[in-house]
């Protein structure tokens, strides 16, 4: 074991040049605009300076509470439904193929469905608040879930097949331990194409019928012409963005350690 | 004993209907170690799956002797190695847990498990390695945890798909030793498919020699050499040359012509 400890330190070793490589384009791409924009008269693209002002006033003071959480708390209400949703149904379709050539037809549409399209029938069916906007941020991101589920369920190896049966799993312990667990790597994958989707979402249902949120604010101060306001929305999303991808990334990989050693023998 | 009787199987796809295994009868006595061997593309997975009641038979039958009981599905009786030991473990448990899944039916109390779990592990040579990952160990050794989980499940019987084939010489003769003295240590009766003769012949009290498909058992050769067996003693008796010269010619003869229709 001590082989297979040797080259995560020399990745170990190149890891700050990695990180300087990575950073350089958006330092550069901060300083360009903090320099092209000082000064700047025009009411479309305020100083950066005076976006990062308003930033600070606004979303790392009250804001957080009133907006920010609000926003998160629905998102990841959402996701979480539709993970829990996903994975169960995915799992029983996967394994009971008649049900799933049953259902595919209206699987599929649905998928196909825009998720925006749905936002005023969401709003007329469940009314405003924050169920409807959870309900449809867990509708539109349960897909990706479910069919990457079903997808990974049925692929498991078919020799682990043989090995489970042969030692007599129930069919709980072959779904649970066996089935879920192999499926892993492609339920991650759709999950991190549903919190991508579930972030495009949450903003979307801020954009009508909403009291609160980040999108709401953003919206808000396009109409009343807070631009450096807007900006700074437009900035906490696009940060909020990145911070959430790469958590969930930290977590899969985690989680598929055994998927990442499997695969480079 | 388990009773193997005119086995058939045929597999139907697009219409039409290949026949792998055509008429195999043999009987492995309790406490035997009876070693399959034949050509390559002799259908000796599909009879270990068979004979595992992993898959359904076409035709004949497949009998636990003691208990007169058929094999439709996998008994309780009966423990598998797979060949290729990366894909039978589970990669995202460790050692222990692996070992550990299948007695969760079978030994209720948990400090019990454990300790069979532990017993199983130091009887292949792995104690201390409860928990790693599969992952984390080379071939030889992931195949000995696949090993101990069959042997901590207690079965009657122990059947093993060319266990030995993916491994490195070296490390095969070592696996072929270990399973020689688990089998004398528990007194389980073995069935083990190989393609490589010298291994049929080295492990085996006798040699069930299959033809090509579709299959048939040509001959079933006893193999009259002392135990215990040893590497280098073993192999270099005249007795073992001439065992694995009459296996050679049997299946020789098989893969030059067609078995008689």
């Amino acid at each position: 074991m001590t082989a297979e400890r040797l080259p995560r330190t020399a990745t170990a070793s190149r890891r700050p040049l990695r990180l300087a490589a990575s950073l350089a384009l958006p330092v550069v791409v901060i300083v360009a605009w903090w320099f092209a924009s000082a000064g700047s008269t025009s009411p479309f693209f305020p100083p950066l300076q005076t976006i990062l002002a308003t930033f600070g006033e606004n979303w790392l003071s009250s804001r957080v509470v009133t907006d920010v959480l609000p926003s998160l708390g629905r998102m990841l209400a959402g996701f979480a439904i539709a993970v829990v949703v996903g994975v169960v149904l995915g799992a029983l379709l996967g394994r009971l193929p008649i049900v799933s050539y049953a259902l595919n037809p209206v699987l599929q549409f649905g998928r196909a469905l825009p998720a925006t399209a749905l936002v005023p029938v969401s709003i007329v069916l469940l009314g405003i608040g924050d169920l409807p906007k959870i309900l449809l941020i867990a509708f539109v991101t349960v897909f990706p879930v479910m069919l990457n589920t079903i997808d990974g369920v049925r692929n498991v190896d078919a020799v682990l097949e043989d090995a489970t049966r042969s030692y007599r799993l129930t069919r709980a312990q072959r779904a649970l331990l066996v089935q879920l667990p192999a499926a892993a790597p492609q339920i991650l994958a759709g999950m991190r194409i549903a919190l991508s989707v579930a972030f495009v979402m949450m903003v979307v249902t801020e954009l009508f019928a909403a009291v609160n949120g980040i999108g709401y604010v953003t919206l808000q101060a396009q109409q009343s012409f807070q631009v450096a306001l807007m900006w700074s929305g437009i900035l906490l999303l696009g940060i909020l963005g990145v911070l959430v991808n790469g958590l969930f990334v930290l977590v899969e990989r985690r989680l598929l350690r055994w998927y990442a050693q499997d695969r480079e023998d | 004993m388990l009773t193997v009787q005119q086995l058939q199987k045929s597999y139907t796809s697009g219409g039409r209907s290949r026949e792998v295994l055509r008429d195999v009868t043999f009987t492995v006595e309790e406490g035997e170690f009876v070693t399959v061997v034949g050509p390559s593309g002799a259908g000796k997975t599909t009879l270990l799956r068979c004979l595992a009641g992993l898959l359904p038979r076409s035709g004949g039958s497949v009998t636990l002797t003691g208990t007169g009981k058929v094999v439709d599905s996998p008994p309780p009786e009966i423990a598998c190695v797979f060949q290729d030991y990366s894909r039978s473990l589970m990669p995202w448990f460790k050692v222990s847990r692996n070992v550990a899944i299948p007695l969760a039916n079978t030994i209720r109390d948990r400090g019990e498990r454990r300790r069979a779990v532990e017993r199983a592990l130091a009887d292949v040579g792995l104690a201390g390695f409860e928990s790693s990952y599969p992952w984390q160990l080379s071939g030889g050794m992931q195949q000995r945890v696949a090993i101990a989980r069959a042997i901590a499940y207690r079965p009657q019987f122990l059947i093993m798909d060319e266990p030995f084939a993916s491994v490195d010489a070296q490390t095969r003769a070592d696996l072929e030793d270990l399973i020689l003295r688990v089998r004398q240590d528990s007194g389980l009766t073995v069935v083990l498919v190989t393609h490589d003769i010298d291994e049929a012949v080295y492990l085996g009290d006798r040699v069930v020699v299959l033809s090509k498909p579709p299959t048939v058992v040509l001959d079933v050769i006893d193999v009259d050499l002392p135990r215990p067996r040893n590497q280098v003693e073993t192999k270099g008796m005249p007795r073992f040359a001439e065992l694995r010269t009459d296996v050679a010619k049997l299946i020789t003869q098989a893969t030059a012509g067609a078995p008689a229709v």
